[in-house]
């Protein structure tokens, strides 16, 4: 509290209560207030609350709400749906993440170059994430019917198409590419700002080297720019993990249950079979996975981010 | 990797960029064309890509179905609202975490982040009840409520907490001198220079509000009370099937606004995005 010594209160016989530092207790205390309030009503209490629910045999049209221990838990593992359902998850997130980073990174490298009306393309490529997330699935849900654009524009070429939306293969393909060219442009721009931040001479001692450039590439750039690759990995991953609109939009998480990912089995459980206390049980589902994969990206720092200093 | 390219290089770049394009703005552009098409055209065969005939009557269907500009005002006004909240309250807190220092600080703040940690999805069956008890199901509080409080908003803190603490301590300490208040320090002179990452902090809330879609389908069921995403999928026929042609001129009134915003003010999204903090 430097600042509080200097700028001293007229020499008082009695300490005065609100000393500065207490002041700025206050202002500190003050300030977070809302945040503090709002996180703990809207979002530390809910999750308590979910915990507590998922130990009740809980059916909102049946009106029972029942304590059973871990009932709900033995009942997960049982589940039949289960092991459909955290595939289709694993690999909408899998998928979604290398096709999502690598595309990302490949467009941030090319307009990264010293090229005339680039502004104009990064434009472009940033469009669709400020498009309307529901609009843009529509757009696609019409050019991927069976008549729709795509299967159009194929049979100009003389392919036939196959019904996008209707086989388990292709339905899972469609969401994830859907889902990439909407927010890639995200990951890009954040790539971009960190390819900008590699120091030039790094990259003119290696072509004096005579370094090829897909080597400067894996030894320079990629290291230099690890710390944001870290963290646009856990924000894609845990997006992921809570695609919602563009399943219930395009596939309803069929053909089958083949793109029934977590959190649109969660919504059905709860909101449409209005058994609550198994919703409720596959939210820490949901919780547990994303808690995990968080900490073994933050652990997996240490590891892979090469930091400057 | 900024090089001066060879002129085959340029031409091998400029290719794959507009190749690489396509996916993202045909869909827009075959949006925004077929709901002016008549709705035989827009299943012809081979498709026309410029629009040949024109009929803009879907555009007066998407009102008479649906009270499509109720909806547009519910999705603005609560967008509005949620983006002013949290750049006020992610601001202020951010600020105190990065500047002032007070008890617990350190404490408090690992306990907003496992907020972040939280996406509304793991929540939402407690928050339905929450919401239950205060008899505000089917109203636009819970859309309110939770984006300003929840992991999107903490999200911000984290990144104003960045920016501010950056800002130099000079400015601050001549303020104090002349005896002025935190709460003045904070609205006068941190919370100006804040500017670029405020932007950023403006427009992923803008975004993720009007995207909103698991809440608006939990919590509301008027017709009247929907917002955009919601409404959106609401143009059916008789059967379930969808009108196309009116789901597309919906469709394109959603998206074009923020769309033509973006293309005007292109390059304090981008920076804005690109400097908030996520550099690492």
């Amino acid at each position: 509290m430097t600042v509080a010594a200097k700028s001293s209160s007229p020499p008082a016989r009695k300490r005065p209560f609100w000393t500065m530092e207490r002041r700025d207790s206050l202002a500190g205390y003050l300030f977070i207030a809302p945040q503090m309030i709002g996180i703990t009503v809207f979002v530390l209490i809910p999750l308590g609350l979910v915990f507590w629910y998922s130990l009740h045999e809980w059916n909102v049209l049946a009106q029972t709400f029942r304590f059973q221990g871990l009932g709900n838990y033995q009942t997960l593992l049982s589940d039949p749906g289960l092991p459909q359902v955290l595939g289709a998850t694993a690999i909408f997130s899998v998928g979604l993440v290398i096709f999502n980073m690598g595309l990302a990174l490949l467009l941030a490298v090319l307009l990264d170059q010293k090229l005339k009306g680039i502004t104009l393309y990064r434009t472009l490529f940033f469009s669709p994430v400020v498009v309307s997330l529901v609009a843009w699935t529509i757009v696609w849900g019409f050019l991927l019917q069976n008549n729709g654009g795509i299967n159009a524009l194929l049979a100009t070429f003389g392919i036939e198409g196959p019904n996008w939306l209707r086989h388990p293969t292709t339905a899972m393909i469609s969401v994830i590419v859907v889902q990439v060219f909407k927010n890639v442009g995200l990951n890009m721009v954040l790539f971009l700002a960190a390819l900008q931040g590699v120091p030039r001479e790094l990259y003119e001692a290696a072509r004096v080297d005579g370094t090829p450039a897909f080597k400067q590439f894996t030894r320079i750039t990629l290291p230099m720019i690890s710390p944001t690759v870290l963290l646009t990995s856990i924000i894609t991953i845990v997006g992921s993990l809570q695609v919602f609109a563009q399943i219930a939009v395009l596939t309803q998480g069929g053909p089958g249950m083949s793109t029934t990912v977590l959190v649109y089995y969660l919504y059905q459980q709860a909101f449409q079979f209005h058994k609550f206390g198994y919703g409720a049980t596959l939210s820490i589902l949901l919780f547990v996975v994303v808690a995990v994969l968080t900490f073994i990206q933050w652990q997996m720092r240490r590891k892979l981010v090469f930091y400057e200093n | 990797m900024k090089t001066d390219l060879s002129p085959r290089m340029k031409v091998l770049v400029y290719g794959l960029m507009s190749v690489l394009l396509i996916p993202f703005v045909f869909p827009t552009w075959w949006m925004v064309t077929s709901s002016v098409k008549p709705i035989s055209d827009i299943f012809a065969f081979p498709p026309d890509i410029v629009p040949t005939r024109f009929d803009f009557s879907t555009y007066g269907r998407v009102f008479e179905l649906q009270p499509f500009a109720q909806q547009y005002w519910n999705s603005a006004y609560i967008a509005a609202l949620v983006t002013a909240g949290t750049m006020l309250f992610s601001s202020m807190a951010g600020y105190a975490f990065a500047r002032i220092r007070f008890p617990f600080a350190n404490t408090l703040f690992m306990i907003l982040l496992i907020g972040l940690l939280i996406p509304a999805e793991v929540t939402i069956v407690p928050l339905f009840q929450i919401f239950l008890g205060w008899d505000m199901i089917n109203t636009h509080w819970p859309l309110i409520l939770i984006p300003i409080f929840g992991a999107p908003s903490v999200f911000a803190t984290f990144v104003m907490r960045q920016f501010f603490i950056a800002l130099p301590k000079e400015l601050e300490e001549a303020a104090r001198v002349d005896g002025l208040g935190r709460f003045k320090i904070f609205w006068t002179i941190a919370l100006p220079l804040a500017r670029p990452a405020l932007g950023a902090v403006a427009i992923f809330t803008f975004l993720h509000s009007w995207n909103l879609y698991l809440e608006p389908i939990v919590f509301l069921s008027s017709p009247a009370n929907f917002t955009l995403p919601q409404a959106l999928t609401q143009f059916t026929d008789a059967y379930g099937g969808a009108l196309w042609n009116v789901q597309l001129a919906a469709a394109t009134m959603t998206a074009l606004p923020v769309l033509i915003v973006f293309i005007i003010a292109q390059r304090q999204f981008v920076e804005g995005l690109a400097h908030s903090g996520l550099k690492g």
